[in-house]
């Protein structure tokens, strides 16, 4: 047997150790992602339930601008279908809360579907556009009398919520989160699936050249009606358990102003990159307000509006494009 | 013997009643600490500036030696009028800041959001800025109380003048069809009467206009209009019942009665007659310039509020709500904990808080969560609003 063989059967029988390095780092990020539930309780975990109901809505709009370049000023309008499909769900079909996000997953693809169709001929600014249309009407729709008896109107609707079962020794707020966890890691799942695959290509050469994209073989329209269905399924499923979370549902919880939350969460955390990107972004989101609420009381929305110009001034690739220049930085110390 | 224990019980009951301070959290030997939640950014951000009147109230309060000798602490956060934020803001106070009780938030439906929460929590969530009616539920919702006057109130209020002054009168009802609408015209209803109502027409707040229902109020030979919308709607209601030559007495709900926002844009010629109600002392009004009460209110704008304006009437609401709150307090004394500021809330007798009309006081019971349920009828003459009648009382 020479050298060579022995190589060829050590390579063959050993997983390469960056494959090794990523399973571990998959299952730490699992793990942390599950530990929050035990580390937190009460308002900070109600805080990291609508971290990931908003990060699972920014993976979705990521995919759609980040990879797809389609601008969207309104899929805040989707998140809301998703958090009243739960509540019409829950409140009048008994859905089991645990489901409410899948059926208004359904909802909201169906709705994307519909609404995507004769929106994706519309190119860049007038897609943008006609989702600001979108994102404007719907609180008025939610308001209107002609749903009210499924909406509850102005009034809104509550999302009655139980705690799981106290064998399991957990309280509301974990349970929220948990429920929140599993749907937040199956969409890393699926998105890094998509955007890793042969979609994720098609997306990317759709958005960089959709000319040459068509010459290869690739159907442009197909690409871009998917990146939108499914953005609109992940914003739906982040409305859903961000409904679950607040356990009540109004429509002025879902003004303009939401849609453009999602956006900065994008544009913040940074565009094309899948996972890290849309976690920052929430993050921000959510956490943000309140802490510049303390800096500057009754201003806290300027201080807010100069951190975000601030970030997108240093790095137009945001927060994660800032998490992976100081990486670099860090990782070329050893060699410089 | 039995007399001696009786007496020995009861001793060591008060003893240590007296001697035994109780806090829950947000209150101890030095400071009492509460929140509001209002909106302070976003499209209803005018309501902000109640903000820094419970904080200015509480300064002054805190200058003059605090209550009982603790410091009051308040603690203002910002809703946007997003409900979802003030579920968010309200576990923030309560879980995070440690706030005793939360008081004075503005708006129905963040409250509505933080409802439950507030009540699984068992937190009081007293003195609220808004008047829709089921705040007024201690039988479900015994740790939620209005400061506002409820629309029921006030819709009573309309039906017993309408009843006792125009007995033969025929009655048309434009209202708001949406939950602001009912919880006016139900009560109303159930108070009038079906049969003196000739005509009932509603209209969608999504609506363009509300000509056509006004022109069928019109044909319904009512002479009696009981106007039921919000201010844009109310305007053109009045202005177009002039246009097309309807001249019947009008009722106004006070939500809509804003000489600037509602009678001028409608026209001021068109409203004249036009009859609301009011609980509180506009002090703007020359009908208040020797008023002691308003003196007060403009010495402790200019030394305590600079952003309370004269227009607004959630700024001086807020003044004297903070008197309630102050009330609660004190009465409360070393017991701070939360079952007993409900106990004392909801056990006012004739409280006279500042700014409110002459005769108008705080009456709660255990049983009746509705602070405020007198309120005065006032006509509008053509360039102001007068007060005329007694102060009525649906109590």
């Amino acid at each position: 047997m020479s050298m060579h063989d022995i190589e060829m059967t050590r390579e063959a029988g050993r997983i390469p150790p960056t494959a090794v390095k990523r399973r571990i780092a998959q299952a730490a990020f699992v793990l942390a992602v599950l530990a929050v539930a035990g580390l937190f309780e009460g308002y900070h975990l109600f805080l990291a339930s609508s971290i990931l109901a908003y990060a699972i809505a920014a993976m979705g709009l990521n995919v759609l601008m980040g990879y797809n370049g389609q601008i969207s000023l309104g899929h805040g309008a989707f998140f809301a279908i998703g958090a009243y499909t739960a509540a019409i769900g829950m409140d009048r079909f008994g859905i089991p809360y645990m489901l409410a996000p899948v059926m208004a997953g359904i909802v909201g693809m169906g709705a994307g579907w519909l609404i995507g169709k004769p929106a994706l001929r519309l190119e860049g600014v007038y897609l943008a556009l006609a989702t600001f249309g979108l994102a404007i009407a719907m609180p008025t729709v939610l308001r209107s009398d002609l749903f009210s008896q499924w909406t509850g109107g102005v009034q809104g609707l509550f999302l009655s919520v139980d705690a799981a079962p106290s064998w399991t020794g957990l309280d509301l707020d974990q349970t929220i989160y948990l429920l929140a966890a599993l749907y937040f890691l199956l969409f890393v799942f699926i998105t890094l699936r998509l955007v890793g695959g042969l979609n994720g290509k098609a997306w990317i050469a759709t958005r960089d050249n959709p000319i040459a994209a068509r010459a290869m073989g690739f159907n442009v329209t197909r690409a871009k009606t998917r990146a939108f269905v499914f953005s609109v399924l992940a914003c739906s499923v982040g409305g859903a358990l961000q409904g679950i979370a607040v356990q009540f549902v109004a429509p002025d919880s879902f003004p303009f102003f939401l849609s453009i939350s999602l956006f900065t969460a994008v544009l913040v955390g940074g565009l094309s990159s899948p996972l890290l990107g849309p976690i920052l972004g929430a993050i921000f989101i959510v956490v943000i307000p309140s802490i510049t609420e303390d800096i500057w009381q009754g201003g806290s929305w300027a201080v807010y509006g100069a951190m975000i110009i601030a970030i997108v001034a240093v790095q137009p690739r945001g927060l994660a494009g800032m998490v992976a220049w100081a990486g670099e930085k860090i990782g070329a110390l050893p060699r410089s | 013997m039995l007399k001696s224990t009786t007496a020995f019980v009861l001793g060591l009951g008060l003893a240590s009643a007296a001697l035994g301070q109780s806090y829950d959290t947000g209150a101890s030997d030095d400071e009492i600490k509460f929140g509001v939640i209002l909106p302070l950014s976003g499209p209803a951000s005018a309501y902000g500036s109640a903000g820094a009147c419970f904080e200015g109230y509480f300064n002054r309060v805190n200058d003059n030696g605090g209550i009982n000798g603790r410091k009051v602490s308040v603690i203002v956060r910002d809703d946007g009028y997003n409900p979802a934020r003030t579920l968010e803001q309200a576990r923030r106070l309560v879980e995070r800041d440690g706030v005793l009780f939360i008081a004075g938030n503005i708006g129905t439906p963040g409250n509505s959001a933080i409802h439950s929460y507030m009540n699984q929590r068992k937190v009081p969530h007293i003195f609220l800025i808004t008047g829709a009616s089921k705040w007024d539920d201690p039988e479900n919702y015994p740790w939620t109380m209005a400061f506002t006057p409820s629309y029921a109130a006030e819709a009573l209020i309309y039906a017993q003048y309408i009843k006792e002054n125009f007995p033969q009168g025929k009655v048309g009802i434009l209202y708001q069809n949406d939950d602001f609408g009912r919880d006016y015209l139900e009560p109303f209803l159930q108070e009038l009467g079906e049969d003196m109502v000739v005509s009932q027409v509603s209209f969608d707040t999504t609506a363009a206009t509300v000509d056509s229902q006004m022109s069928a109020l019109k044909d319904s030979g009512a002479d009696i209009f009981f106007n039921v919308a919000s201010p844009k709607f109310a305007a053109q209601a009045i202005r177009r019942a002039g246009e097309i030559g309807w001249a019947p007495t009008q009722f106004l709900v006070s939500v809509s009665n804003a000489k600037s926002a509602v009678l001028e844009p409608a026209g001021l010629a068109f409203s004249d007659g036009i009859i609301t109600t009011q609980y509180l002392k506009e002090p703007s009004s020359p009908a208040y310039a020797e008023d002691a009460d308003v003196a007060a209110w403009h010495d402790f704008r200019d030394n305590y509020f600079r952003a309370g304006s004269e227009g607004n009437w959630w700024d001086w609401s807020c003044y004297s709500a903070s008197f309630a709150i102050e009330h609660v307090l004190n009465e409360a004394g070393d017991d701070l904990t939360r079952t007993n500021l409900m106990a004392v809330a909801s056990g006012l007798k004739d409280l006279e808080t500042p700014m409110l009309l002459d005769g108008i006081t705080l009456t709660t019971g255990p049983d009746d969560f509705a602070p405020i349920e007198a309120m005065s009828l006032m006509r509008f003459n053509g360039d102001s609003w007068e007060l005329f009648g007694d102060v009525m009382n649906v109590d």
